[in-house]
């Protein structure tokens, strides 16, 4: 890379300015990969958390924000548990709702109503798993809406009273909402209707009659003989993989097609503009190739010469940029749904050098077509 | 000077070359014939859109003739493939031309250590052929550092650099004054007769002409000698 280095050199004041756009675009890169992995997180932490393969909704239910509207009885439930390869299937409570906490401050809680001792009950961080009616153990991720074990928080309406008694170890939100886990039972209690003001007693869950849930988690068994459709059909269920449910939690899908759509925008945009600079700097050296062309380089010395030159320049604003974006992203406040992980910002990092070097590249392909006889005669 | 057991560094034989289409189409050689020996200096002159680029231009492989014979150094150079031809021209032929001659990024070092490393010399010494063309204190200048007689000594330091048997010189004087113009033909003169490099040079400028050792001049496409007025 004689040439390309010392045309770096030389043309410093070009190159750089076509430096800062690539590094600019490798920090928006890198806040949109932040973003979205935060948005992600917000909106299905609670859900990735899970030990689960697959949830089985209602038969017939919208896709979007499925997970609040299905509704299972007991005996879809008892079928799924029953199926050939099914190691466990237990009922998931989903309802999103608001309350106030004993300070006045008001919360919104997405309730997962779960089997006390079940796989779908979290590890908790701190306090201890709720058992109990009434007893809830929050996302960590709740602390910074004013709850703390033994905050008791009042539903709104209902006026059902419920204790934090634990965190979880994970964050775990759902729809951008804290996810307070809760027995089954007293889930139910809550969902029926027919609970009292007050914190639920035995009493009344023993006296309810309510064999719903919204959904069926479902862990298969290792020896693969899971028939899903066949007892999809059997139970009147339609099951989603737990990443194809992502999809059915509120907002992700609009949130992560948005961003994927920025995402290409930005890097197409890469392409293009590397690509219109180094066309116009090969169209501006189209003599001094000639000249080169006529002395005796080789085509394919000087397309690899300009192509480590763009890549030299790609990379180091690049490695820039996403320096800068990280350090941003340090910066960025606790209440911003902002998480960077060192797998999705290298991958966007390195997609955005190679569609700069392929735009560069595409560009570079110029030199083929620069006759070596027109640097003979009186040109300029 | 020059005797016929020798390998002439260039000959050419009926070349014909046409250029351009339909009633564009011109006949830039029209059977042209000319033989150079190592260490001659010959000038070639003509009205403008005569054939002398072209001329140059089949001489050091950039384009074939339509019909006829081209050696450098013996070897046909109108059966070379492209590459084949690139590679001939890296080691066996070199070029200076009229403006443009020098890379903007380079210094005049640097201009020479590019065409050598291109033809993979490691024995070349860029500092001591810039010392020849009286150049060695300009040695880290880039191109628009230079003065236009400075650009065409680093040009033509820069053609010597892998040792070539021809040097193929497209109007080196023409964005020149007097004296320098003087002083890059003598030190191409100089060249061919010291070193044995056959030069070939197309000039419009008459001045210089009394360093050459032939004078042709090109009419339409055709060469013809003329007899050097001394
Ligand atoms: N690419 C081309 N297509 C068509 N005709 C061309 C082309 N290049 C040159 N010609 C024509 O060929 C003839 C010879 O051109 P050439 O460049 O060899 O002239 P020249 O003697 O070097 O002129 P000058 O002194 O102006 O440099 C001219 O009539 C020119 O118009
Ligand atoms: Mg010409």
């Amino acid at each position: 890379m004689f040439l390309g280095l010392r045309e770096l050199r030389f043309a410093r004041g070009r190159f750089t300015l076509m430096g800062v756009v690539i590094a600019l675009v490798a920090v928006l890169v890198v806040l949109l990969s932040g973003l979205s992995a935060g948005l992600v997180n917000d909106g299905v932490s609670g859900l990735k958390a899970m030990r689960v393969m697959s949830f089985a909704f209602d038969k017939g239910t919208i896709t979007d924000n499925a997970f609040t509207r299905s509704v299972v009885d007991d005996e879809q439930l008892a079928t799924w548990s029953a199926a050939p390869g099914v190691r466990a299937a237990e009922p998931l409570g989903v309802s999103i709702v608001n309350g106030t906490t004993d300070a006045g401050r008001q919360v919104d809680l997405t309730l997962f109503g779960v089997e006390p001792d079940g796989f779908l009950s979290p590890a908790v961080s701190s306090g201890a798993r709720s058992a109990g009616p009434g007893e809830i153990v929050v996302s960590q991720t709740a602390a910074s809406a004013g709850l703390a074990l033994g905050t008791k928080v009042t539903l709104d309406r209902s006026g059902v009273e419920l204790t934090v008694v634990g965190f979880t170890a994970a964050q775990a939100t759902f729809g951008h909402v804290d996810v307070a886990y809760l027995p089954i039972d007293t889930w139910r209690l809550i969902a029926s209707g027919s609970a009292q003001a007050g914190a639920p007693t035995p009493q009344q869950i023993g006296a309810l009659h309510y064999p719903y849930s919204s959904v069926i988690a479902v862990q298969a068994g290792d020896d693969a003989t899971l028939d899903t459709a066949r007892t999809d059909t059997a139970a009147g269920t339609m099951s989603m993989t737990r990443t194809e449910a992502f999809n059915a939690s509120p907002g992700y899908q609009a949130e992560t097609m948005t961003l994927t759509m920025i995402r290409a925008f930005l890097y197409a945009i890469c392409a293009l503009v590397v690509g219109a600079f180094f066309t116009v700097w090969t169209i501006q050296r189209t003599h001094e190739i000639a000249v080169l062309r006529a002395v005796g380089a080789s085509t394919s010395y000087l397309l690899r010469d300009g192509l480590a030159q763009s890549l030299v320049l790609l990379l180091g604003f690049t490695v820039l940029g996403v320096a800068a974006g990280v350090g941003m992203g340090a910066l960025m406040p606790d209440g911003m749904p902002f998480s960077l992980e060192p797998v999705p910002v290298a991958l966007a990092s390195i997609v955005t050098v190679v569609l700069g070097l392929g735009g560069a590249g595409v560009a570079i392909l110029r030199v083929t077509r620069v006759e070596p006889v027109t640097a003979l005669g009186g040109h300029r | 000077m020059s005797t016929p057991s020798t390998t002439p560094a260039l000959e050419i034989v009926g070349a014909r070359l046409e250029l351009g289409d339909g009633d564009a189409r011109v006949h830039a050689l029209d059977d042209v014939s000319l033989r150079v020996d190592p260490g001659e200096i010959v000038a070639v002159v003509g009205p403008s859109g005569s054939g002398k680029s072209s001329l140059l231009a089949v001489a050091g492989a950039l384009a074939k003739p339509d019909s006829g014979i081209v050696r450098v150094h013996g070897t046909d150079v109108t059966a070379l493939a492209k590459s084949a031809a690139t590679r001939f021209r890296l080691t066996t032929i070199g070029f200076v031309f009229q403006s443009g001659n020098l890379i903007a990024a380079l210094t005049a070092t640097d201009q020479l250590r590019l065409a050598a490393r291109l033809a993979g010399n490691r024995t070349a010494d860029p500092a001591a052929l810039l010392g020849s063309v009286g150049m060695a204190h300009r040695a880290d200048h880039r191109p628009d550092q230079l003065s236009g007689g400075e650009r065409q000594r680093v040009g033509i330091a820069r053609a010597l650099v892998n040792d070539p048997s021809l040097l193929l010189v497209d109007e080196p004087t023409a964005a020149l004054d007097r004296a320098s113009s003087h002083d890059v033909v003598r030190l191409l003169a100089a060249r061919a007769h010291e070193a044995g490099v056959a030069v070939v040079m197309v000039t419009h400028d008459h001045d210089v002409l009394e360093h050459c050792d032939r004078v042709l001049e090109m009419t339409d496409g055709r060469l013809g000698e003329r007899v050097l007025a001394a």
